[in-house]
């Protein structure tokens, strides 16, 4: 998962990149399989990630777009009855081999959830947290980093003024943008967002998605929405998933105005769903 | 009488009998109270903290007994607490689910239920000849700690599963090892559900006298114990020795040692509410 100095140079000559240092990482899908239990809920799955690109999985309710979402940080390692077929590579490791370190994986693989959830501490510790428990101790650093992390995520000045106080009278935008800024401060090079605005107000939504927008700069980012709209405005690619297949993946622009499937024309166009 | 006339009566007359059931409980509450303190509070001062037990009732105090009781109550919490709380955490946490946590769950919740002598008969068994500890502070403190072990183990599995999961996945997809995520999120969350718990149920050891009349605390004792492995005796036990001798001096004994001992309670009882509030209060 390091790149090394070299590499970057590489890719600056050969993909000519910005002129920003490239730190996101790319995705490879290998006919992954998942199953809880006996019902499969992902159904060989295929798919490549491009660095610095934003990717919306869209599709019907249960079709397992949080299912195949979580398997990029491993957070299905908990359920019990979860069972995973297939190769997940990123930057060309597979993050299911056995020796893996998943709390490594997850410093690298940041994700935002749904519901804004904030622990029940002050804002600053809660952006702390993930240095915390790297068993970082250098107070000036992490006072750094907790204000770049809530710079960066649009946040800074509505709380550089009491850091102090707890996250949980923040208002519910203000807490998901909390809840992203604690994710930049470990510095990972992916970000999934499984609906981040689904439980927001339409201008903290589109804060939001104006940061999304920022933040594609540097990291490689994958976003669960029901929102076609949103898929539309923020996202370079679009997945289509339906019962557990892939149906579809492009650029989001063919994938809206000129779907392959008659199945994604119909979802995009609310006829099902 | 229509349908809705009817139903109004069935609500009415279920409210008036629950009204009822709970003022039989307070009445009684106050009536006996009442009685142990007419009985009672002439006879507490400070020589009757003091004073150690005698033949003479005005002369007698508790003591010997109430050191005994601290002593068991401070003990029983060193050993219970780690036990207990690491035992709720594991069967919450790590243990897998199966057919064996399965019947270890049903098992525990049974324990919780058995009588307080069945203990006393084990403690007697295991502590008192097996581990050759005799009658001592010791042993009664590990009798008790079994005794009230299920309960601080379900207490603290129920506050734990009462920590959003969200938290912990928050937790998770920092990077937190499984320690981590108990130490900083999941501890500190629960931690007023299983001080709670901790709290009542040594409330509830400083009143047993069975189990600890089995593994062998006397009635009298002559001096406060000074190290574990010293002979004891409690309150609840010096309180029925008292009531069982028939100069009347020794039941007004009894019923002052008894308000003491409900201070004690009470007092233990209002920490843990003190506790709860506070934490529900921090943590939302
Ligand atoms: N822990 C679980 N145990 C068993 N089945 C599960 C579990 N989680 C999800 N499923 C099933 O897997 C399928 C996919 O669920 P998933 O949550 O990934 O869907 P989704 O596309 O994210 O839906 P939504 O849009 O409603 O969030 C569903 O049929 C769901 O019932
Ligand atoms: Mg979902």
């Amino acid at each position: 998962m390091e790149i090394t100095m070299e590499k970057i140079a590489d890719k600056k000559t050969v993909v000519h990149q910005t002129n920003e240092v490239n730190q996101a990482s790319k995705i490879e899908v290998k006919d992954v399989n998942v199953w809880y239990g006996d019902f499969q809920a992902i159904k060989g799955i295929n798919m490549n990630i491009k660095p610095n690109t934003v990717t919306a999985f869209i599709g019907p309710s249960g079709c397992g777009k949080s299912t195949f979402l979580r398997l990029f940080n491993r957070m299905n390692d908990y359920i019990d009855t979860h069972r995973m077929e297939g190769k997940i590579k990123i930057n060309g490791n597979n993050i299911y081999k056995k020796k893996v370190n998943v709390e490594e994986l997850r410093k690298e693989i940041g994700m935002v959830f749904q519901k804004p959830n904030p622990f029940p501490k002050s804002i600053f510790e809660n952006v702390a947290y993930g240095l915390k428990i790297q068993g970082i101790k250098d107070k000036k650093f992490i006072i750094e980093r907790v204000e770049k992390a809530l710079k960066q995520a649009d946040l800074w000045e509505e709380v550089k003024d009491n850091l102090k106080k707890s996250a949980l009278a923040l208002s519910g935008g203000q807490q998901q943008r909390l809840c992203i800024a604690r994710t930049l401060a470990v510095e990972p090079s992916i970000i999934l967002m499984d609906e981040p605005t689904s439980a927001l107000d339409p201008i903290s939504t589109s804060k939001i998605e104006n940061l999304i927008f920022e933040l594609k700069k540097k990291y490689t980012i994958i976003i669960v929405t029901h929102n076609m709209q949103q898929a539309s405005r923020i996202s370079d690619y679009t997945a289509f998933f339906y019962i557990g297949e892939l149906i579809e993946f492009g650029k989001t622009k063919k994938i809206f105005t000129n779907p392959e499937h008659k199945r994604t024309e119909n979802y995009i166009t609310g006829r099902v769903g | 009488m229509n349908s809705i006339q009817k139903n109004r009566f069935k609500d009415r007359l279920f409210m008036y009998w629950g009204m009822f059931a709970t003022l039989i409980g307070l009445v009684l509450l106050v009536v006996f109270i009442g009685d142990i303190l007419i009985d009672g509070l002439g006879r507490i001062d400070w020589s009757f903290i003091t004073n150690l037990p005698s033949r003479k009732p005005d002369k007698s105090g508790i003591y010997t007994a109430l050191i005994g009781s601290i002593w068991i109550l401070i003990l029983t919490a060193f050993i219970v607490i780690p036990v207990g709380v690491a035992a709720g955490l594991y069967l919450e946490e790590y243990s897998k689910k199966n057919w064996l946590s399965g019947v270890l769950e049903i098992n525990i919740s049974n324990l919780a239920g058995v009588p307080s002598i069945i203990y006393g008969l084990l403690g007697l068994e295991v502590f008192v000849r097996i581990m050759n500890l005799g009658a001592s502070v010791l042993a009664g403190s590990l009798t008790l700690s079994l005794l009230i072990l299920p309960i601080i183990i379900v207490a603290t599995r129920e506050a734990i599963k009462a920590v959003p999961k969200s938290i912990q996945d928050a937790s998770y997809a920092l990077g937190a090892s499984k320690w981590h995520t108990i130490w900083y999120q999941i501890l500190p969350a629960a931690g007023g559900g299983i001080l709670t718990g901790v709290i009542l149920a040594l409330s509830r050891a400083v009143g047993e006298t069975a189990p600890l009349i089995v593994v062998g605390a006397l009635a009298y004792v002559p001096f406060a114990p000074e190290n574990p492995m010293d002979e004891f005796s409690v309150l609840p036990i010096q309180i029925f020795n008292w009531i069982s001798r028939p100069q009347h001096g020794f039941i007004e004994n009894a019923a002052a040692a008894i308000i003491i001992l409900l201070l004690i309670t009470f007092i233990m009882n209002g920490i843990a509410v003190y506790f709860r509030n506070k934490w529900q209060k921090k943590w939302k």
